[in-house]
């Protein structure tokens, strides 16, 4: 630190030029609180405005029915939550496998290379909903002694094979992400293939795919609402039970709003984690 | 004389239809050093990178303490722990910290255990005045302390050899010095080394042995006095001109 140098005081020109920019800012804040009020004023407006307002107020946002139907549809939301957590977990380690088989050079697992290559194409391409319906009415109808027949476990299983396509490709992008200078560094100090993607390349792969991967896991809850048409009750199914019950809609926007209070904290956390690790990295390019 | 450490016979390497090295033979005696010089692309990393087996040669042999291991069956892996490189842009590896990245190799490939491997680290670290930052990341480092860690790492594990390409090149030249003294200590405890250079002072402390490349053939060789001093090769003259007019020399 310099310590001899005289106190600071803003010379004339720069208080000007404080106050012009203070006027500037305010003038920018009037600016954008008149143009949100007009907005969404306007829109508030057409709404309630609109000749079925009363109608769809009631059949959907109907207050007293949906504190009715609250404890029912959250008991369904539990159903979403652990399918997402179990299935996550085995998503993981299908996904970390497939992707690891499809960038090795190993000719032993060649067949296998292209198995991992075969099966993550089908699942990737086809939607979701139709893995969902081909393994929970196939499955059962295949009669296989001991094979389940449980919605919940099909259901699980048809996310689990659709989003572990779809994450093996997120963490092989990560892994040929890597620069060739560290594995020709790993190598040269006499680690193995296995060793240098064990210790050195898949480390750093993980640590650059965990944004998109949660992007994924936060896909991953909304999805498994699809498993309702399974006849699994979860959020989705038991809002549809009591829909049909009374021809109301008020359940499904608190379904609705059940899943957004679980995505909407969850998007916000990544993205401040991407915005943390990219100043981070900004801050390492500058010195 | 005793068999050298490293031998170059006839060494060809060609990408597609470039050959970036011609027919180079190549002398490393034990416990002395060979600086390569020459433009960039002359085939000096190239040729560094031909003897660590991270490129496949076209023709010619490779021999290590007399074995042959440009042989294609041989265990790159076990050859590997035998020969230290230093690359250029240091390639620490960035999720360790300074002591992993130098204890990585003692642990997995020699099966030393950590305490072990700990102590050797720290022994380097110490000596090499870099002990402060056992625990921080590469990125935390200067540019002179990434290459002096990228060094200590290579030499943890005792390499018969010592590849050193362009080590100081990405440098600011104030970090310079830092990294060239270590290779200057390296060289007094007799470790045999084959590095590639622009910095021609250096090259004249350090080497027994100077080879001048131009487009992948060693046109001059000799010791450091009589290639950089007196020049014979009209080709050598004019590269050693332009370094010294560029001020490196």
């Amino acid at each position: 630190m310099v310590s001899n140098l005289s106190p600071w005081s803003p010379s004339a020109r720069e208080i000007e030029r404080q106050s012009f920019r203070r006027a500037s800012h305010n003038r920018k804040r009037l600016i954008a609180v008149f143009s949100t009020i007009f907005v969404l004023g306007s829109l508030a407006t057409v709404l309630i405005t609109s000749p079925g307002w009363k109608s769809v107020k009631e059949t959907f946002f109907d207050i007293e029915y949906g504190k009715e139907v609250f404890p029912t549809v959250i008991r369904g939301l539990v159903v979403n939550i652990q399918l997402t957590v179990i299935g996550g977990i085995a998503i993981t380690i299908i996904a970390l496998a497939l992707a690891l088989l499809r960038t090795t050079k190993s000719p032993a697992l060649t067949p296998f290379r292209f198995i991992a290559t075969a099966y993550v194409d089908i699942f990737r391409g086809a939607p979701l909903i139709l893995i969902i319906l081909l393994v929970g009415f196939g499955v059962p109808a295949l009669r296989i002694q001991g094979l389940t027949s449980n919605v919940i476990v099909l259901g699980t299983v048809a996310v689990v094979l659709t989003y572990s396509a779809y994450v093996a490709e997120v963490i092989r992008s990560g892994i040929l992400s890597v620069h060739a200078s560290q594995r020709a560094a790993a190598r040269s100090l006499g680690l193995t293939s296995n060793q240098a993607m064990r210790y050195v390349i898949l480390p750093q792969a993980i640590r650059r795919v965990i944004p998109p991967l949660l992007n994924d896991f936060v896909s991953l809850l909304k999805d498994t609402g699809l498993v309702s048409i399974l006849g699994v009750t979860d959020a989705v199914r038991a809002a549809q039970i009591n829909a049909s019950r009374t021809f109301n809609y008020t359940p499904y926007v608190v379904a609705a709003i059940l899943f957004l209070l679980i995505t909407i904290p969850l998007t916000r956390y990544i993205d401040r984690h991407i915005r943390l690790r990219s100043e981070q990295q900004n801050s390492e390019g500058v010195a | 004389m005793s068999t050298p450490v490293l031998e170059l016979i006839d060494l060809r390497k060609s990408f597609g239809d470039l050959v970036v090295l011609h027919d180079v033979n190549l002398e490393v005696p034990e416990h002395t050093a060979t600086v390569l010089i020459g433009a960039s692309g002359s085939g000096k990393s190239t040729l560094l990178r031909c003897v660590n087996l991270l490129e496949p040669i076209d023709d010619g042999l490779i021999l290590l303490d007399g074995q042959e291991i440009s042989d294609p069956a041989i265990d790159v892996d076990l050859i590997r722990r035998k020969l230290g490189i230093v690359f250029q842009s240091f390639n620490l590896f960035p999720h360790m910290t300074i002591r992993q990245n130098i204890t990585l190799a003692p642990i997995k490939v020699q099966g030393k255990s950590r305490d072990e491997a700990d102590e050797i680290a720290e022994e380097l670290l110490k000596r090499f005045d870099l002990l402060e930052k056992a625990d921080e990341y590469p990125d935390r480092l200067s540019g002179g302390q990434q290459q002096r860690a990228a060094i200590i790492r290579s030499i943890a594990v005792n390499p018969r050899l010592l590849l050193l390409d362009e080590v100081t090149s990405a440098l600011d030249p104030v970090l310079v010095n830092e990294v060239l003294s270590i290779v200057r200590d390296l060289k007094a405890d007799g470790m045999t080394m084959v590095l590639a250079t622009h910095e021609m002072g250096f090259a004249t402390q350090v080497a027994d042995q100077v080879c001048f490349l131009e487009s992948g053939v060693i046109l001059e060789r000799g010791s450091a006095e009589q290639v950089l001093r007196q020049p014979e090769h009209p080709k050598t003259r004019e590269f050693l001109k332009r370094v010294h007019e560029a001020g490196r020399l």
